[in-house]
């Protein structure tokens, strides 16, 4: 099956950076969680001292409106909760959440939350679990959950529970294995899991495992290596990742590594990306694969990033 | 980002795109300064929208054009021109959605514009949109969820929707989307009991019959499979509620003694003074464990007479490991006061509930029908000789070579006799009517299938045993329940070598249907009950032990036989969770060595047992996993459901880090044990035992040795 190639991976993620041909054009309003992808497996390679924080830092507040106290995917982009989190989660990691007006952004987040306990990702008012996940996550890492109502937005999720156990993006959106993630991920950071029947919700996510090892976003679907994430966060968070084969997820993961260029795509023989190559390498992290460090399934942060926040150093 | 092959580029590609990339960055930079400037002239808004011709994803773009549309609308009053404004970003829209079907920024774009009301929805052009799209991907859930919010705009009726769902099935079965919508649109007709839907049994009764369709067209697609378990859940699930055990266990005769010392109290049965059990206070746990998860039990709900206290000062609380208010079993401590010692009279204790409609489940069943059953106490001050405080302090050894049996124990029966009312079997058994019938018919249907070679077939074959079971008459004995439990446990072993990657799926399933066996079993519970007859000086002395070693059990289940349980050996099996532990507030004694346990978050349940005084979790895998599988479920900062930082710095001390050892910090500050063994798991060294002895100031006993 052949190793990780983590030196590879990381000479990937530092050349993305100088990339401009159409493919990256196209990605490069969401750079902020470009970013937060490509530091993230760095730190989880143990390599994230290949990167200068200052040069990052100070790009990012280029992306930060001071008006509102929310931040742009890149420069001149709008303000929306997604490139937020990003942000705040690249500060995390960096130790340098000290340089954020701490209330804007908070203010910012938590004025995001709707009268159902909703969350719009930005002004314009588009709902979906998603921004409920962003804005907890964002708001707990900063110490000011207490902003929102917390109830009201729990509230919230379990409505979009579904009849198999999963979660959708609104009241009544089929399950996905990303919205999952989402909810059950903001039900954690939460302290209520109890409203996951995790037998059930374990099984569905459990079955995501295809023949090929690889894991599937919801029935009749392709495996993806992204959904080595999605699946295996929410299965972890909820104590039933036992219920999938391991050795063959870690085989799929490893199989869909561009071993000459570095990089892991969707599947095998696809064009690698920084997204895959966080989600394979994250997923490979859960799995307690030998040589990287531990990430938190609901932070998405590394763990001893995650334990500074909560326990100090 | 998605279904891109690997490929070298090659030249021509290379300046191709070099030429596209071009294009897009002028676009783009374009479009960030005309956003910046609030330039919203036709020839700006045409630049935008070629933009998003070539990348729909930039949301920037998207709302530039909201705000394009706000500011060029704006005082405007001839409608045509609002008409052709809204027409050219439904326009802009669909084309975006021909690159790329999926695109967030493009479907909330129409949603926005439509919500607007600005002017009157075409309809038959929005559904002829959803319709292309859903016919080129089925699975489009961007498609379902524009659709859902379209009907609703439109005041499509359920049923109308219903319909449309049937044609996708029909089209191919293999549309779980459809399938869901299915689920959704039925399930909101039968709670408003619509009309043509006021018969749940009809209506399920149909689905059984359409799914089954599916199932025996294609056994490989998990489409239907999923729909299949959804009506199996609305079948087997209890409508009813009620008691199924409790500890003391109904009609008991206790006598509660107090020992010379006065440091503890013995509390036994009458009928058998061989099995008796011990409290450090004059207080002792009532515990209600129901079918369903229930909030509402209270003093006002449940009444508990008694001389010992008032009824009103008694509070009930529901034994988790969350903030849940809703739990299968509840605790309340009764208090018994100096009374005088000269006075052998058995005072009786009576439980009464169902007479206020407060108890309720989460699927909103209510308490319904009136229940009482009582137990005595008796209080005697003669004092036991054979106990005396040293003799707590020995060490605990589970040592099987000087053991005898009980000559009894608790009747586990008891609850199927407590006398109900006529009214409540009559009714209970009308409805339960069709769901057995219906349960039966399917488990014939399914032992016909030939499809031996499909793992869904066998794996649903069992989940309608289990139900069956489960449901049968709640008169007849727990023996006559469990019929079908071998035959389980058969089907079990086939799926996992169908399916040998759910392996741990299929095990924990097994353990379940084990503990379901052999906690109804009162001949197995015997055999496998004992008293430590050697310790006739302890503390420990005629406790019951129950020992469940070696059965390969990965998870605990049906706990509400056990609950008067003193001492429990799960040593020797595969248990990587304890939860349904918390129930057994009687226990003093756990064995759980030799196991797979990988966290102390995952001893959570721990916290409950206000009893527990000797613990052994030796030869598990705490320290040897750096992923914790139960970091979330259990109390912690991390989760919002405790403030840590004074509870843990206060351990610090020397080189020991607690920051690495919170899990373990915040587990054991919170118990009183006298007897610990950590061995055999990587995180027992040297310095942490040291950090145990300051968590834990009751600790006599650590790994074998004497603690101080």
């Amino acid at each position: 099956m052949g190793d990780l190639e983590a030196e590879k991976h990381v000479k990937y993620i530092l050349s993305v950076e100088k990339k401009d041909d159409f493919e990256s054009l196209v990605l490069e309003h969401l750079r902020m969680n470009g970013a937060y992808w490509g530091l993230t497996t760095l730190d989880l390679l143990h390599k994230l001292d290949a990167v200068d924080p200052d040069e990052v830092v100070s790009w990012m507040m280029e992306c930060y409106h001071q008006d509102c106290g929310g931040f742009g995917g890149n420069i001149g982009h709008d303000p929306h909760l997604l490139y937020t989190l990003s942000a705040v989660q690249i500060l995390a990691l960096f130790d340098r959440l000290d340089v954020l007006d701490i209330e804007k952004v908070s203010d910012y987040v938590a004025g995001l939350l709707n009268e159902d306990g909703s969350f719009s990702g930005d002004i314009w008012g588009e709902t979906d679990t998603r921004f409920s996940y962003c804005a907890i996550c964002c708001l707990s890492i900063l110490h000011r959950l207490d902003k929102i109502d917390v109830e009201k937005a729990v509230s919230y999720i379990v409505s979009c529970k579904n009849l198999d156990g999963g979660f959708g993006s609104i009241p009544g959106g089929e399950s996905h294995a990303g919205q999952i993630f989402c909810c059950v991920g903001a039900l954690a950071i939460t302290g209520s899991l109890h409203h996951v029947d995790k037998d059930l919700l374990g099984w569905w996510l459990c079955e995501r495992q295809c023949k090929d090892g690889g894991l599937n976003g919801r029935p009749e679907k392709l495996a993806d290596v992204c959904y080595s994430w999605w699946v295996l966060s929410s299965l972890i968070m909820i104590d039933r990742v036992h219920w999938i084969d391991k050795d063959k997820l870690t085989r799929f993961i490893l199989n869909c590594q561009d071993r000459e260029n570095g990089g892991i795509s969707d599947r095998p023989d696809n064009a690698v990306d920084v997204f895959h190559t966080y989600f394979g390498v994250a997923g490979l992290s859960l799995m307690e694969y030998p040589g990287l460090k531990s990430i938190d399934p609901a932070y998405a942060l590394p763990v001893d990033v995650v334990n500074r926040i909560f326990f100090g150093k | 980002m998605h279904g891109r092959p690997r490929k070298a580029t090659k030249p021509e590609d290379t300046a191709a795109s070099a030429a596209k990339a071009a294009k897009l960055r002028d676009l783009q930079a374009q479009l960030l300064h005309q956003h910046n400037h609030r330039i919203y002239t036709s020839e700006a808004l045409s630049a935008s929208s070629k933009l998003l011709d070539m990348n729909p994803e930039i949301y920037t773009a998207w709302n530039y054009r909201k705000l394009a549309l706000q500011h060029n609308l704006n005082e405007v009053t001839d409608p045509e021109i609002v008409k052709s404004a809204i027409k050219d970003e439904l326009r802009v829209v669909e084309m975006a959605l021909r690159r790329n079907p999926k695109s967030y920024g493009a479907w909330y774009h129409r949603k926005w514009v439509l919500s607007r009301g600005l002017a009157p929805v075409d309809f038959e052009r929005e559904f002829q949109l959803l319709d292309q799209l859903l016919k080129a991907d089925a699975r489009n859930f961007h498609g379902w969820s524009y659709r859902r919010f379209v009907a609703k705009l439109k005041n499509v009726s359920e049923e109308e929707e219903l319909k449309f769902t049937m044609d996708m099935i029909n089209t191919n079965f293999s549309n779980y989307s459809a399938w869901h919508n299915r689920s959704v649109l039925l399930s909101w007709l039968l709670k408003q009991k619509a009309q043509g839907f006021d018969s749940k049994e009809d209506i399920l009764t149909e689905e059984y019959e359409l799914v089954r369709q599916a199932l025996f067209t294609d056994p490989s697609d998990q489409s239907g499979w999923f729909y299949h378990l959804w009506l199996l859940d609305q079948t087997a699930s209890p409508d009813e509620l009620f008691l199924i055990s409790s500890w003391p266990v109904p009609g008991s005769d206790l006598v509660l003694s107090m020992n010379d010392k006065a440091d503890g109290y013995m509390l036994f049965p009458t009928s058998n003074f061989s099995l008796c059990y011990f409290f450090d206070k004059r207080t002792f746990p009532i515990i209600l464990y129901f079918n369903q998860a229930v909030k509402g039990v209270s003093s006002s709900t449940v009444t508990t007479n008694s001389v010992f206290v008032a009824n009103e000062n008694l509070i009930w609380r529901p034994l988790l490991t969350t903030s849940s208010r809703e739990a299968h079993c509840w605790v309340t401590y009764l208090n018994v006061p100096d009374v005088n010692p000269s006075n052998l009279k058995a005072y009786s204790v009576e439980i009464s509930l169902g007479h206020s409609e407060g108890i309720v489940s989460s699927n909103g069943s209510c308490y319904k029908y009136p229940v009482q059953f009582e137990f005595t106490i008796k209080l005697n001050n003669n004092n036991l000789e054979q106990f005396n405080v040293e003799s707590r302090q020995e060490l605990f050894g589970w040592n099987y070579d000087d053991v005898c049996h009980p000559p009894e124990i608790p009747d586990i029966n008891s609850f199927d006799q407590l006398k109900i009312s006529e009214d409540h079997v009559a009714e209970g058994s009308k409805d339960k009517q069709w769901h057995l019938e219906t349960l039966s018919n399917e488990i014939n249907l399914f032992k016909e299938l030939s499809e031996e070679n499909c793992k869904f077939v066998n794996l649903t074959l069992a989940r309608l045993l289990v139900a069956h079971d489960a449901m049968v008459s709640h008169g007849a004995s727990l023996m006559q329940k469990r019929i079908h439990s071998e035959e389980v446990l058969k089907l079990y072993e086939e799926v996992i070598k169908l399916d040998p990657s759910h392996k741990r799926y299929y095990e924990d399933e097994r353990s379940l249907v084990l503990m379901s066996q052999v906690t109804s079993d009162k001949e197995f519970l015997m055999k496998h009950t004992w008293h430590f007859s050697k310790l006739t000086s302890s503390s420990f002395h005629n406790h019951a032990c129950l020992q469940l070693s070696g059965l390969s059990l990965s998870r605990i289940g049906f706990v509400e036989h056990l609950l008067w349980v003193q001492m429990l050996d799960l040593s020797h099996n595969n248990l990587r969770t304890i939860a349904g532990l918390e129930a057994l507030q009687l226990l003093v004694c756990l064995n759980l060595s030799y196991n797979q346990i990988s966290s102390f978050t995952a001893l959570e349940p721990l916290k409950l047992l206000d009893s527990l005084r000797v613990l052994d979790v030796s030869f598990n895998e705490i320290g040897a996993h750096p992923i914790d599988t139960t970091r979330f479920l259990c109390m912690s900062p991390l989760s919002h459901t405790l403030d840590v930082k004074l509870k843990i710095d206060q351990f610090q001390k020397g080189d020991i880090k607690v920051g690495d050892h919170w899990e373990a910090i915040l587990l054991f500050k919170d118990l009183r044990l006298t007897q610990l063994d950590v061995r055999g798991n990587a995180v027992a060294n040297e310095r942490f035992g040291i950090l145990l002895t300051e968590v834990l100031p009751t600790l006599n006993w650590l790994n074998g040795e004497r603690a101080r």
